[in-house]
């Protein structure tokens, strides 16, 4: 659904930045790997994209709010850092797959990469409710950039953090630290969120370990809602067909061996209506039509 | 004067099939329509374009496919689409069991295959119209694009309009980055087409300068948002100055009903609205309401009153209801 929120506080957290809105209809129905689309640059805006973003925190003030966490990597979101409180923002969502939880409890890991671990957190309480328990790993390039360390410490039953420099935890990535997580932890499944490099990563750790991995990916996308096509990545469906699938609607939450991260910026030969595919062979001309 | 309750006639033909109103999503814009349908009930759009429909599935370009650029953006997605059978069996269906009215895009890459498509969507139910997409490289001719020579857009024309069942219009969708438009334009009338639409996307390409590489995997995209609704806004006006009787879809940047009265005033019965649904999944809506209260402030009774009225002479006033009380006079 469609909210016109308004900015309640903003705030930085190291490299980034948050800034909770008020958005009553979108706080109601949010499941922890949701994510909302912001329009950005006001009214007359010479931006038509919309940006995506993850949510990191819902609470039941004013009827509801959302936290959302990112980094100032363009204009929209330079526009959207300059946000003060009382100005209201054009927000869609909640939007796509949230990450699917397990029925039983069970030992769940999750692996966070910069802002990613935003969206971790609310998975984190809803998993610790079915009596799961959470261990963290949480990485990124340097210590400002680790996102939610102390958050993790305080919910996760063991959290690791690392930083390429070294600056925070342990100097290496997040899946240098997670093959000693999972084992120590005797994991059940891994939760993933962060750039796509790590994801893939992370998935190569859970495929290792035989356990399930769910990945929510970042692709740049236009709208949100399924509609401009532009924020595919090449999906293993369940008949074992890989399709070009968007990580909007059919996502942002995969199973993380379902995703061809070697094959992502590429259509891979075997997707169904790859160029020069069994599908498109001749096209018209030799296909018979009944 | 018009009292502020009375409603403006929003109908309008696209050639003799009359939809309730204007607005419809412009092609590719909408996926298969079932992603809008969880914002409104289709039904309220004048119709609905599909995105082109190709014979087989199509995966498309690889990612990045988008570029934001001023006012604007550059797109190559390469019609992913899951071909005519899946939409012939699913996506038409549900567009029509919603109440929506179809338009189906259809591209191809060869006169034949563009005849094939039209012969599949024939007996379907649901076709309120066909929307020819010339903006396709025809493999038998070294990859040119049909829509930028007049001769093969009038062949995929008259090709698909011999196939298509008679009571179904088809509407030629122009490219704007042409020598001629009106030239592209003729010949498609001449073809057989019954209406035109206008415009495309036009080429376009960035770089990204931290990269140094281009901004799209497939280099160059179709460019589109209001940067380019000058373009259309010309290439309108000179295909309605010269046939003012064929019937035009107009598109090419629509974000607000001002922008679409434009389109109307140069010569455009139906708008279509594209990248503004990217931006705000309620575009369509939001576009019809204040075209309508546009048309309501300036006096009109009908949309059919305002199509193409800029081009009435200099010094010719508004015509609106009072002066064609006078005139019957």
């Amino acid at each position: 659904m469609q909210v016109t929120g308004t900015v309640l506080t903003t705030r930085r957290v190291d490299a980034y930045h948050a800034l909770t809105v008020v958005a009553p209809g979108i706080a109601e129905r949010f499941r922890p790997g949701h994510f909302v689309s912001v329009a950005v640059g006001g009214p007359h805006t010479s931006m038509p994209s919309r940006r995506a973003f993850s949510v990191h925190d819902v609470k039941p003030d004013y009827g509801g709010t959302v936290e959302l966490v990112f980094a100032v990597r363009g204009r929209g979101t330079a526009w959207l850092a300059e946000r003060k409180a009382r100005e209201t923002l054009d927000l869609v969502g909640p939007l796509g797959r949230p990450f699917p939880v397990p029925r039983d409890p069970c030992t769940c890991v999750l692996v966070g990469g910069e802002y990613g671990s935003a969206s971790l957190f609310a998975l984190a309480d809803t998993l610790q409710q079915r009596g799961c328990r959470v261990d963290f790993v949480l990485g990124a390039a340097s210590a400002d950039r680790v996102f939610g360390a102390l958050r993790a410490r305080r919910m996760g039953e063991t959290t690791t953090l690392t930083t390429e420099d070294g600056s925070l935890g342990l100097r290496g990535r997040v899946t240098d630290a997670l093959p000693s997580v999972i084992a120590d932890a005797r994991a059940d499944v891994v939760y993933a969120c962060g750039p796509m490099p790590m994801l893939r990563g992370v998935t190569a750790v859970a495929v290792e370990f035989d356990i399930p991995v769910q990945v929510s990916v970042e692709e740049s996308m236009a709208c949100g809602y399924g509609v401009c096509m532009t924020c595919v990545l090449p999906v293993i469906g369940d008949d074992g067909v890989t399709r070009m699938a968007r990580s909007c609607v059919d996502g942002p939450v995969f199973r993380g061996e379902r995703v061809r991260f070697e094959d992502i910026g590429t259509i891979p030969f075997d997707a169904l209506g790859a160029p020069g595919g069994r599908a498109q062979e001749g096209g018209a001309h030799t296909r018979n039509v009944s | 004067m018009l009292t502020p309750e009375m409603s403006v006639d929003m109908r309008t033909y696209l050639a003799h099939v009359e939809l309730a109103n204007p607005i419809t999503t412009a092609a590719g814009c909408a996926a298969s329509g079932a992603e809008l349908s969880q914002f409104f009930d289709l039904a309220r759009l004048g119709a609905v374009v599909t995105r082109s429909i190709t014979m087989a599935p199509r995966a498309g370009r690889p990612t990045p496919r988008m570029a934001e650029t001023p006012s604007g953006m550059l797109n190559a997605v390469g019609l992913q689409g899951p071909g005519v059978e899946v939409f012939l069996e699913r996506e038409l269906p549900r567009l029509v069991d919603r109440g929506a009215r179809a338009v189906v895009s259809v591209a191809g890459g060869s006169v034949a295959e563009y005849a094939a498509l039209a012969r599949r969507l024939s007996d379907a139910p649901g076709v309120a119209a066909v929307e020819v997409n010339l903006s396709c490289p025809n493999v038998e001719d070294l990859g040119r694009v049909f829509a930028r020579d007049p001769a093969a857009s009038a062949e995929v024309i008259s090709s698909v309009r011999a196939t298509m069942r008679y009571d179904v219009p088809v509407i030629a969708k122009l490219a704007p980055d042409v020598a001629d438009i009106v030239a592209v334009a003729r010949a498609c009338v001449d073809g057989g087409a019954d209406a035109l639409a206008m415009i495309n996307t036009p080429l376009g390409m960035s770089i990204d300068v931290d990269s140094m590489r281009p901004s799209l995997a497939a280099g160059t995209g179709g460019l589109s948002g209001p940067a380019i609704r000058p373009l259309a806004v010309r290439c309108l006006w000179q295909v309605h100055a010269a046939m003012p009787g064929v019937p035009i879809v107009g598109m090419g940047g629509v974000m607000t009903g001002r922008d679409a009265l434009e389109m109307i005033l140069a010569g455009a019965c139906v708008v279509s609205v594209g990248t503004a649904l990217f931006h705000d999944p309620y575009a369509c809506l939001r576009i019809l309401r204040e075209l309508e209260d546009l048309l309501k402030e300036r006096g009109f009774e009908r949309l059919a009153d305002a199509v193409g009225l800029a081009h009435r002479p200099p010094g010719a006033g508004p015509r609106h209801r009072i002066d064609l009380e006078e005139s019957s006079l």
